[in-house]
């Protein structure tokens, strides 16, 4: 089994959306995701807007389209949700289907326009976390005035969850060769359900406890080289002018596309 | 791999604007007064041992056991964090696992993020704590409270943050109630049983091999009083407005469609609540309940802050 550093979504491209400041990413993405929210139900046309500045910003990022059309069906299992508002929503014409069932065309509308949005959203967010490595990430956090606190405490937590998913990986496998867990491959799961959860939770607590012990260790080496409770940072490198050119410019675009948006829908 | 196996993380597009803005203060306000609990108890050991143990937590999530059949239970956390570290700490560290995960594996919109911290954080780590510690109370320090215990709050955990999120969903106008709540109950009424057995085998292991981790949390809790009636309210709230709202469907006829939505959009922030009717609820009795928990829990995190403040500043 390999080490699980595959889990990190960020792709190293040359591509001048990677090379662009986390804080300007972050600040964009996020309004862009406020815009997507604020559009009014079934104003298609904003939604395509939307969609066309997401595109853009992919080709340019050099992974390709299709990358980021796998990520996002990956994420939108939840629409199933959203489901019953075809049924439930009053209005339009109706298209009867079997079960007494009826969907509407506003309920047809409001269900496009969650998913749509959704969808648009969650490519946004798939293109900061895979342009962005994560200390650049925690940089423009703590640059947005996150707590320090939180912010080492985010930043530790992922130096060790590559390490911690090791152990649980080895966890996993130790079990599978004690208990034939999982049931895979046409094998039988061992014991009772009661039996393999408690088994579970073991691993649990013990993945606790020694997690609980690797913190003490931390603890003392970090003691060891002269750490005070105090979290320290390097500066924050000065935004370009050309990165405050980009942030406005965006930001203008998006307002104008949420006034659009508000104006002929709202 | 690390994908979430529970259907709690809301994505982006699925909560309205005033719905997600309202618990991101909420979750605002409540990690700042866990960040000041827990600085205070931990002190300069914070930031490993909440760090660690988050990741310890997001890996943690990782594992299952087989139920039948191809599906399988899965460990959420909330409950057990709560119990073995308390609940500011679980508040901290489950703030860190969903944010993380929303932030780099798309699990959970950005600006829905607020809400799930609210709901897998906040509602997990009170509900689990007020029904921990009522069974240890009502057991008188008997090692069964222990389990019955850990059960109950992983169960809990799992089910009242899913009627949270069942009713999000409905305010938001994105599922109508009558169908989601009963429908997010039933399959967490299920998903629950495997937190519970998952988060009772671990707190069996912890007490047999460091029962004094145990004891320290017993200790550590006794000053958590707001924390127990938080979670025993909210615990009943949810418990009772969401048949409530799924009976009366007609009175969650949100029509968000287009003036509710955009009118909450376009108001300033405290103008969400206008004269404590929701904005969209044609229901007032029901407009009214939902706007007066909410200002409840706004009214309560902010005497919180205020009173962990004026603590701070006499002693």
């Amino acid at each position: 089994m390999s080490h699980a550093h595959f889990l990190d979504p960020y792709q190293d491209r040359p591509s001048p959306v990677h090379r662009l400041d986390a804080r300007i990413k972050l600040l964009l993405v996020t309004a862009f995701i406020l815009t997507a929210s604020l559009s009014p139900l079934g104003a298609w046309p904003v939604y395509i807007l939307l969609l066309a500045l997401a595109l853009s910003a992919e080709l340019l990022s050099n992974l390709g389209i299709r990358f980021y059309f796998k990520r996002a069906v990956l994420a939108l299992p939840f629409v199933l949700a959203a489901l019953p508002v075809l049924f439930t929503t009053p209005g339009g014409a109706q298209l009867s289907l079997p079960l007494g069932l009826a969907v509407t065309l506003s309920g047809l509308e409001r269900f496009l326009s969650i998913a749509l949005k959704s969808w648009i959203s969650v490519q946004a967010a798939i293109l900061l976390a895979s342009t962005t490595t994560f200390p650049d990430i925690l940089m423009a956090l703590r640059a947005l005035r996150l707590p320090r606190l939180m912010v080492a405490v985010i930043g530790l937590m992922w130096r060790y969850l590559f390490v911690i998913v090791d152990e649980v990986l080895r966890m996993l496998r130790a079990r599978q060769a004690r208990s034939g867990e999982t049931g895979q491959g046409g094998h039988k799961p061992g014991g009772t359900v009661f039996w393999r959860a408690k088994v579970a939770g073991g691993m649990a607590g013990s993945l606790f406890l020694r997690s609980l012990e690797r913190s003490d260790r931390i603890y003392n080496a970090m003691l060891a080289r002269g750490y005070d409770g105090e979290v320290r940072s390097l500066p924050h490198p000065a935004l370009q002018p050309a990165d405050w050119l980009l942030l406005g410019g965006i930001l203008i675009v998006l307002i104008f596309i949420l006034a659009v948006g508000q104006i002929a829908w709202g | 791999m690390l994908a979430s196996v529970q259907p709690m993380h809301i994505p982006d597009g699925f909560l309205s604007t005033a719905v997600a803005v309202a618990l991101w203060v909420i979750s605002a306000v409540v990690i700042a007064v866990a960040f000041r609990r827990v600085g205070k108890e931990l002190g300069e050991r914070e930031v490993p041992v909440m760090g660690v143990l988050a990741a310890a937590i997001f890996a943690g999530q990782m594992l299952n056991f087989t139920v039948a059949g191809g599906t399988s239970g899965h460990l959420m956390g909330a409950a057990l964090a709560t119990i073995l570290l308390g609940p500011w700490a679980s508040v901290i560290i489950l703030t860190c696992v969903v944010g993380v995960q929303a932030l780099i594996f798309q699990d959970g919109g950005l600006l829905a993020l607020g809400a799930n911290i609210f709901n897998m954080g906040i509602v997990g780590t009170t509900v689990s704590f007020a029904a921990f510690s009522l069974v240890r109370k009502l057991s008188g320090g008997q090692k069964w409270g222990l389990y019955a215990g850990g059960f109950l709050a992983g169960w809990l955990s799992i089910f009242i943050a899913a009627l949270a999120v069942a009713l999000q969903l409905a305010l938001s106008g994105t599922s109508p109630a009558n169908i989601a709540i009963p429908a997010m109950a039933g399959v967490h009424a299920l998903i629950g049983i495997g937190e519970g057995l998952i988060t009772l085998g671990a707190v069996s292991l912890v007490m047999a091999a460091r029962p004094d981790l145990l004891k320290a949390g017993e200790t550590r809790n006794k000053g958590n009083a707001l924390v127990w009636a938080a979670g025993g309210l909210l615990t009943l709230l949810l418990a009772v407005l969401s048949p409530l709202a799924s009976i009366h469907p007609d009175g969650l006829e949100w029509v968000a469609g287009k003036a509710g939505f955009l009118q909450t959009a376009r108001e300033p922030l405290i103008k969400i609540i206008p004269g404590y009717l929701f904005p969209g609820v044609s229901n007032t009795a029901l407009a009214t309940i939902l706007a007066g928990v909410l200002g409840a829990l706004i009214v309560l995190a902010a005497a919180f802050a205020i009173a962990r403040a004026r603590r701070r500043k006499t002693s």
